[in-house]
């Protein structure tokens, strides 16, 4: 059984070979990669603590192999800002106070990255929520973290107008 | 969770041959059997992962009008395809009203078709439980069963189908189609899943190593396009499983329900098809007595399989909604809230 992958992830190659053909994708970035922003909550697909953007999509990387994952493109947490500039949704989340205790954090911001991209919720505050509802907080921070995705999305749509003309 | 061997093969043929052998599984997006697996509740020794076969990602437009969707189709790329949303709604609504965003982008036509029940009894390898170990008896029986089945169940198991997709699939005669080591096959929904009797192991018409490749919805279904609606009642305002939901759908002439169509989820092993409640309606005005009556019919054989009396009511008061919803018109935009049974009948009293 070949157990080796290679896959992108935040834009550079990373070849892994794997000793056990039950690694999820969550415990390849956490445990092998070293990339522990990307958290572990429910490890059941039901909290959303883990997303991560797959091939442009958000997904629970608990409920991914990470063999089912060779060839994929991965975006984490960490590969969203731009040096020491944060990512658009990562300002509004500090703008807002869209987090207590910050466990579930990375796992909002690239969920609402993937919303945000998705372009089905605008800014109709009942659909971001519904586009939100696979992320749990604990802490309840979920007005503030409303309001940073109804900002960061108009900021991005403003970005993207300035980028067009 | 056990280990197993992991192989991804190039082709359809070649994914076969290696499912057939005992203790295989399919493996698609994994977002309910590596759950399954993490709970032992799963124990596939063999993982075929089937997400490189080619040509199972499409969805292809029919010349008579209507659709073929493979069955790696992801759930959330069906509900957004424009084409498909007008086709369809009723589907589209039902697609998005279930799970979380990031499972609708993972998960898949077939596996949403597989996937097993979320009886508590069933998930917990404490617990007795037939589905999961054929003789153990259900401990479901006697216990915590106020969401379990109203519908078709019996004494081995009283658990129910989780899938909203499948109830307007259901509704609108949907195929599925199945490749196996003896070829190509297809079989209505409405017959794909199987009732527990005394073997509720068997959840599908599947054999081992046979494959859903794609379900196929037909042109005449697009009919009613323009009044069809899911709705489902869960524990929470949104990523909840259905307590009960229904799929109504409407073919109106003149004023007047020409035919009808309707299926109950969250109430049985399958997606409930109330044919008698669709032959009430065919002829009638679409006004609340009417709605009420093939309520009554749909739920005409509904017995209580625990302390859950309260969902044969539930569900006679959703497919009224549900009708009264569907006879009101699809709105142009999936709700933001899809299926809620809480949004407002348009020309309508609020508890209508």
């Amino acid at each position: 059984m070949n157990l080796s992958i290679s896959l992108t992830v935040n834009g550079i190659r990373r070849d892994v070979e794997l000793r056990d053909p039950r690694v999820t994708l969550l415990d390849l970035l956490r445990e092998r990669l070293d990339l522990t922003g990307t958290k572990k909550g429910c490890d059941r697909g039901q909290c959303g603590a883990c997303t991560v953007m797959v091939d442009g999509r958000r997904i629970n990387s608990c409920l991914a192999l990470a063999l089912s994952c060779d060839g994929a493109e991965i975006l984490t947490i960490e590969g969203v800002a731009h040096g020491d500039e944060l990512h658009p949704v990562q300002a509004a989340f500090i703008a807002h106070d869209g987090f207590q205790c910050g466990f579930c954090t990375p796992g909002q911001i690239m969920s609402a990255i993937g919303l945000i991209q998705e372009g089905q919720a605008g800014n109709d505050p009942e659909r971001i929520r519904e586009g939100m509802s696979g992320n749990l907080c604990r802490c309840g921070a979920y007005s503030g973290i409303t309001d940073a995705v109804m900002d960061a999305q108009k900021n991005l749509a403003v970005a993207d107008r300035r980028q067009a003309a | 969770m056990n280990t197993f061997d992991y192989v991804r093969p190039a082709t359809i043929a070649e994914a076969i041959a290696a499912a057939a052998e005992p203790g295989a599984a399919y493996l698609a997006a994994g977002t309910n059997l590596l759950d399954l697996m993490k709970g032992g509740i799963a124990r596939s020794n063999r993982l075929v992962d089937v997400t490189r076969l080619p040509e199972l990602d499409r969805i292809e437009h029919l010349p008579d009008g209507g659709v073929r969707i493979g069955a790696l189709v992801r759930n959330a790329d069906l509900a957004h395809d424009p084409d498909f949303a007008r086709s369809y709604p009723a589907v589209a609504e039902a697609l998005l009203s279930g799970a979380s965003p990031q499972l609708r982008n993972a998960a898949t036509v077939g596996g949403n078709l597989l996937q097993r029940t979320r009886c508590g009894y069933f998930y917990d390898v404490a617990s007795a439980c037939n589905k999961r170990e054929p003789g153990a008896g259900c401990d479901a029986l006697h216990g915590e069963n106020r969401l379990h089945a109203v519908l078709g169940w019996s004494e081995a198991c009283i658990a129910t189908h989780p899938s909203d997709f499948c109830v307007p699939l259901a509704v609108l005669d949907a195929v599925v189609e199945i490749e196996g080591q003896a070829g190509r096959r297809e079989v209505p929904l409405e017959e794909f899943h199987l009732l527990p009797g005394a073997t509720p192991e068997r959840e599908s018409v599947l054999m081992p190593g046979e494959l859903v490749v794609a379900v196929r919805l037909p042109g005449a279904a697009t009919r009613f396009a323009t009044h069809a609606r899911y709705l489902k009642l869960r524990e929470r305002t949104s990523y909840a499983f259905a307590v009960v939901s229904a799929a109504a759908c409407l073919h109106l002439e003149d004023r007047v329900i020409a035919e009808a169509r309707l299926a109950l989820g969250g109430v049985a092993a399958k997606p409930w098809r109330a044919r008698a409640a669709e032959a009430a309606l065919a002829g009638v005005r679409p006004n609340s007595e009417g709605f009420r009556r093939a309520a009554e019919a749909a739920l005409a054989d509904a017995h209580p399989s625990g302390d859950n009396a309260f969902k044969i009511e539930l569900a006679r008061r959703i497919v009224v909604r549900a009708l009264a919803l569907a006879a009101a018109g699809t709105p142009e935009r999936v709700p933001a809230l899809p299926a809620s049974p809480f949004a407002p009948i348009p020309g309508g009293a609020l508890h209508g």
